[in-house]
């Protein structure tokens, strides 16, 4: 399982990867596998809008399951990938590079804080499988 | 077989929950209500059971026993008998698209010829495998659109003219749930123009009937296009067997074309079981309720049916899905892809037509008798409202004497169309029938 040790994880199996005040989120390597063939993505939040926390940001669909995407942290989208639609599998391939989903200004960094770091989710995910 | 609770279960459970017993569950109910004499009658053979049975029966008159020209949403169509044949064959004899639903090839082939039939006549793209009935497949278009905008728009415009029921169906559905329901007071004499200025940024859905609750037809392409530049989606209610004659909902821009789907093959039946037409384009299936049949190959190469896109349903996307109901009226539905195979484009183009002719020519009639009016004063298909000189409900009691049944009291569900009558014409009623009409409301408006 690939768990890149950059990045901050949440609960629910998603990623940030922080740059200066900018995070990048997606799914994780341990999700993507889990959910199987990705057949559907669709970001659910516009360049623009201001999230919370928790807030779902995309939608996934595989061929056994759907599952929502939330916000790791809070702030205001900047971008959304909008190659995504055409290319799902992406997510089964390349969860942590090609298949980033949104790009957030973050508005409260203190946020980060209560993420896991990659040591802390491969314990978690040891719980889940 | 089936094991009823023990007494040992019982004890377990009500120890467990810390009731003492059975009849302390029910001591919120006030104890004279508790376990009331029924008073029934003496118990009774089955012989004398089906006797009596059989007296209450011969009390009914059905439509088959009168001259019907009564609709308001349900109307008398001849139903060839090959419909029936065909459905009671045991191997479709279940309401219910199966849960190992690949299994049955048949029955999924046959959910896909229905869908096949009603994307073709409505001219959308996509159609589910139908719902309860045309009011219930109303509710959904509402539910999808609210999933569609995620709530970000609360906007629904109901024309007050699409089927009273249907909105009453749409405002129970949506209880509690945070949306704005408008449109239902407009002037109902107002064409699709007076729903116009309501559209704006908030709106998520509009949603119209054609041909209307009163059988006009209004072409609704201006209004499509508005609704489109607000970015909002428009859902028609339609009888799909009006299409065999009109345009289709889809060539004038209709996102969402629901209907009741009695019309095509399904008999009265006091009112049920009908068909809800659910049909949309394909950028919205995934937002669409109900279950779906595909066309596939199977590993050998072979044509196959399967159920699919079934991730945006319940079983698997839970709270989250659109709707929570994905049962459909398989038989109904089935029913009805018989009834339109047999009587193909030109079959149902002729019962259309017939219906509108037969329509048209009471409609005159009526509007040449003292007393009476036509209301309807646009376009019309078999439906239209006249108003009478006397309560519809008298004129109605007079009409039963002569064995017909006559046209739907509209003060009913619109006060400002007190004494005012919805009459319906179908290819049913022959020449006869119509004069006859047409004298005895003539008597009324004499006496």
């Amino acid at each position: 399982m690939n768990i890149p040790s950059d990045l901050k994880y949440t609960q629910n199996d998603e990623w940030v990867r922080v740059e200066g005040n900018v995070g990048t989120v997606g799914i994780s390597d341990f999700a993507q596998n889990q959910l199987s063939d990705i057949v559907f993505v669709e970001v659910v939040v516009s360049v623009g809008e201001t999230v919370k926390q928790g807030d779902t940001c995309a939608t996934v669909e595989s061929v056994k399951a759907a599952a929502d995407v939330y916000m790791p942290v809070s702030g205001k989208i900047l971008e959304v990938n909008d190659s995504l639609p055409a290319t799902p599998e992406s997510v089964n391939s390349d969860p942590y590079g090609a298949a980033w989903m949104v790009k957030v200004e973050l508005s409260d960094p203190a946020e980060l804080d209560k993420l896991l770091d990659a040591s802390g989710y491969e314990k978690l995910i040891a719980t889940k499988e | 077989m089936f094991f009823p609770h023990t007494e040992a279960d019982q004890k377990v459970m009500l120890e467990t929950i810390g009731v003492k017993s059975i009849e302390e569950l029910f001591k919120d109910i006030p104890q004279a209500y508790r376990f009331p004499d029924l008073r029934l009658p003496p118990p009774l053979t089955e012989m004398e059971a089906m006797g009596e049975l059989q007296e209450l029966a011969w009390a009914n008159e059905s439509a088959r026993d009168l001259a019907c020209f009564l609709g308001a949403g349900a109307y008398n169509h001849y139903v060839p008998a090959a419909v029936d044949m065909l459905l009671r064959r045991g191997e479709f004899y279940t309401a219910y698209t199966p849960y190992q639903p690949e299994i049955s090839q048949g029955t999924l082939q046959s959910i896909f010829d229905y869908q096949s039939l009603i994307v073709a006549l409505t001219g959308m793209e996509v159609s589910n495998a139908s719902h309860y009935d045309g009011a219930t497949a109303a509710a959904e278009a509402v539910t999808m659109a609210d999933a569609h905008f995620r709530g970000k728009r609360t906007k629904f415009i109901l024309s007050p003219s699409l089927h009273p029921h249907y909105r009453q169906t749409i405002h129970t559905y949506n209880h509690g749930n945070d949306i704005k329901l408008v449109g239902e007071n407009i002037d109902l004499k107002s064409g699709p123009e007076a729903l116009l200025s309501l559209i704006d940024a908030d709106t998520a859905l509009v949603m119209v009937q054609y041909p209307d609750f009163f059988g006009r037809i209004y072409d609704y392409t201006a209004l499509a296009q508005a609704v489109h530049t607000a970015g909002a989606l428009l859902a028609v209610a339609v009888n799909p067997l009006s299409l065999g004659l009109l345009k289709a909902p889809g060539d004038f821009g209709a996102d969402i074309v629901v209907g009741e789907g009695q019309t095509l093959g399904i008999p009265l039946s006091f009112g049920g079981p009908y068909l809800g037409i659910f049909a949309t384009r394909k950028e919205y299936v995934r937002k669409m309720a109900g279950r779906l049949v595909g066309e596939s190959v199977d590993n050998r190469g072979q044509r196959a049916f399967v159920l699919t896109l079934t991730a945006r349903e319940q079983h698997i996307r839970r709270e989250k899905a659109t709707s929570n109901i994905c049962t459909n009226q398989g038989l109904i539905a089935l029913a009805s892809a018989i009834y339109m195979s047999l009587l193909g484009k030109q079959g149902m183009h002729q019962v259309a037509e017939l219906c509108y002719h037969k329509a048209h020519y009471l409609a005159h009639q009526i509007a040449a008798l003292p007393g009476y009016e036509l209301w309807t004063d646009v376009p019309f298909f078999h439906e239209f409202a006249v108003r009478c000189p006397a309560p519809v409900e008298e004129i109605n009691a007079h009409l039963m004497e002569h064995g017909i049944l006559g046209g739907y009291d509209l003060g009913i569900e619109y006060p400002e169309l007190k004494d005012h009558m919805l009459i319906a014409v179908t290819e049913m009623n022959s020449r006869q029938e119509i004069d006859a009409l047409i004298d005895v409301l003539g008597e009324v408006s004499h006496e």
